[in-house]
């Protein structure tokens, strides 16, 4: 088993096989080098075709906004915040970073699919159970998204993207948030080790 | 004019444009889960020395796209000007990093990786996207408590060139050189604290590893278009412009855009202190001469429907002024035809004109004796344009930006 590639896996088994096809092997992950060279490829097509970075909050964030403005839309068009991405008639999903969001969830997808890595599961560390790993990734995932519109970008937007073109307000940023984690890493290493 | 970045906009049109976005988005999402970004206790190795894979990630693509960038803007094939360099708002950033480093260290991602990781069928990806809308919710709804702090420490496009008062090149070799030192304690840390075998990344990335010092100091070696680099690469369609005088408007159609409420007219007056304290048009910013490079990126920085006049007290320095502005890719400026005196002749009073009016001065001289500096309290610099019944032709054509005008995460 372990050694047939997804691919072949995938082709003439039955649907049961298909149910424990997650349980296969998946395909290693590619060298961290040659990731760094293959992201800097895309950041820099990014740059040279449109001028943009990478980005990612800013998708999410206008994502959101679209639902808020859904369900109360008086309430976007006072919150002066707001009313930049969807204040009356702006449609907060005409901005070019919706659609790399969009494009991102699909090419990890993507990335998961082809390499069978496709699979629902939690990944943790070994002294804590599934639902406090769930809380503490939500936990984490508020304090994300809110430093990063605090700071008006996340990693890929900021750290990333501002970096690479030398944006001094980024590299502070990216300090920043390795600091933040490595200062906290070993209070919370139960979560992890 | 450099080919790069593309006008998107003008070339597939608007919404279009966007598919292009999605594509660049499909490979980022990629490379993120072959990397393995998808993983939270891979990334969150990081933190206890044990797998760097982030940083390699992170810095690796950094250093690759910097020292491309700078190829190709060293090359002339990029323009600088027109990629988004993310504005410095100092401090706002500081603690909005601290705050996502403590979110990455508890929920094991960053909002990029998460959309991957939830992608992939990820439960804890999946409760991380979910509280990374949250957090953003709980910005939006708190941001007007502390607005101004959020808005503080603002230093507009603040490279680490302007920070270091150095080349190009030399950053770029520089953080080269901190990068690659940065992956030789990863990989000790990864070997005595991770045990990892440290063979496994393969010799090949000691060849990576010189040929980015190599494209470094090529980039060192042909160093950045100066300003006049630019004009000359431009010269003959922009001088083009000026021949045909299609950049001197008439002092009325300046009148006129100024009360167009769909514009945003800003004038320029780069004239010396004391001619501007003497006399000047209404709302005139003074930008001397001397420093109007310094403030092309403020004006490269400017809101889309942004249109400048250069003003000098004739048309000469103006035309110097606009040179050096429109080599910098700057968009929609325009050089206040004949000037200030020009201006004052098209609305000051006959008995003003008899007055004060001097005869026969110098080029780029103020030609009127003012009684007093009283800079725009003259009436002369806040003309009605109900009562000027001027004739003239139209020449300002709004440009579309070709840079971009916001961040990937605004």
């Amino acid at each position: 088993m372990t050694t047939m590639n997804p691919g072949m896996m995938r082709e003439g088994m039955s649907a049961a096989q298909r149910e424990t096809a997650g349980n296969v092997q998946a395909k290693p992950y590619i060298n961290p080098y040659l990731g760094g060279i293959l992201l800097g490829i895309v950041l820099f097509l990014a740059f040279l075709l449109t001028g943009n970075g990478l980005g990612a909050s800013g998708g999410l964030n206008r994502l959101l906004v679209v639902v808020e403005d859904m369900i109360a839309p008086g309430h976007v068009d006072k919150v002066p915040y707001l009313i930049d991405m969807a204040g009356g008639d702006k449609n907060p999903l005409d901005n070019w970073v919706v659609f790399m969001t969009i494009g991102t969830i699909a090419g990890g997808f993507w990335g998961g699919w082809r390499n069978g890595r496709l699979k629902i599961e939690t990944n943790k560390g070994a002294n804590i159970s599934n639902s406090t790993r769930w809380i503490m990734a939500f936990v984490g995932g508020t304090a994300m998204g809110f430093g990063a519109r605090m700071a008006r970008g996340c990693t890929s937007g900021q750290a990333l993207s501002g970096g690479a073109v030398l944006s001094v307000g980024s590299w502070a940023f990216m300090f920043a948030v390795f600091a933040g984690a490595y200062g906290l890493a070993y209070f919370v290493r139960r979560l992890w080790l | 004019m450099t080919p790069f970045p593309l006008p998107l906009g003008q070339l597939l049109g608007h919404w279009q444009s966007y598919i292009v976005y999605m594509v660049i988005g499909f490979a980022f999402g990629y490379v993120l889960e072959i990397s393995g970004f998808g993983k939270s206790t891979k990334l969150a190795a990081q933190f206890y020395f044990k797998e760097m894979t982030v940083l390699k990630v992170m810095f690796g693509a950094i250093v690759v796209a910097m020292v491309s960038i700078f190829l190709a803007t060293g090359l002339g094939l990029l323009d600088y000007n027109l990629i988004w360099v993310n504005p410095t708002y100092l401090w706002p950033g500081i603690v909005g990093g601290l705050i996502m480093g403590v979110g990455f260290i508890i929920g094991g991602f960053c909002p990029g990786t998460s959309l991957v990781s939830a992608a992939t069928g990820k439960v804890d990806g999946m409760f991380f996207v979910l509280g990374v809308f949250f957090g953003i919710f709980l910005f939006g709804e708190s941001v007007g408590s502390f607005e101004a702090f959020w808005n503080s420490s603002y230093m507009g496009r603040f490279t680490l060139m302007d920070l270091f008062n150095a080349e190009t090149g030399v950053i770029v070799v520089g953080v080269t050189v901190m990068a690659l030192m940065a992956f030789f304690f990863s990989e000790l840390a990864e070997k005595y604290i991770g045990k990892r075998d440290i063979a496994q990344f393969g010799r090949w990335r000691f060849g990576a590893a010189g040929a980015a010092v190599v494209v470094a100091v090529v980039v060192l070696f042909i160093g950045q278009p100066t300003n006049a680099d630019r004009w000359q690469a431009m010269a003959t369609e922009q001088q083009a412009r000026l021949d045909d005088r299609s950049v001197y408007v008439h002092p009325g159609e300046v009148l006129t855009l100024k009360a167009d409420p769909k514009l945003t007219i800003q004038l320029l007056d780069i004239r010396g202190e004391t001619d501007y304290n003497q006399f000047h048009i209404l709302d005139a910013l003074h930008v001397p001469a001397e420093n109007i490079l310094a403030y092309a990126p403020v004006m490269n920085a400017a809101p889309e429907n942004t249109v400048f006049f250069i003003v000098s007290n004739d048309e000469t320095a103006a035309t110097e002024a606009w040179k050096i502005l429109v080599a910098e890719s700057v968009p929609n400026v325009y050089i206040l035809e004949g000037g200030i005196n020009n201006w004052l002749a098209t609305f000051s009073e006959p008995e003003f004109q008899t007055t004060y009016r001097l005869d026969s001065v110098a080029d780029e001289i103020l030609a009127y004796g003012f009684p007093a500096a009283l800079g725009s309290r003259y009436p002369a610099a806040d003309p009605n344009p109900d009562v000027f019944n001027l004739e003239y032709v139209s020449k300002v054509v709004l440009q579309i930006k070709r840079g971009p005008s916001s961040g990937g995460c605004g």
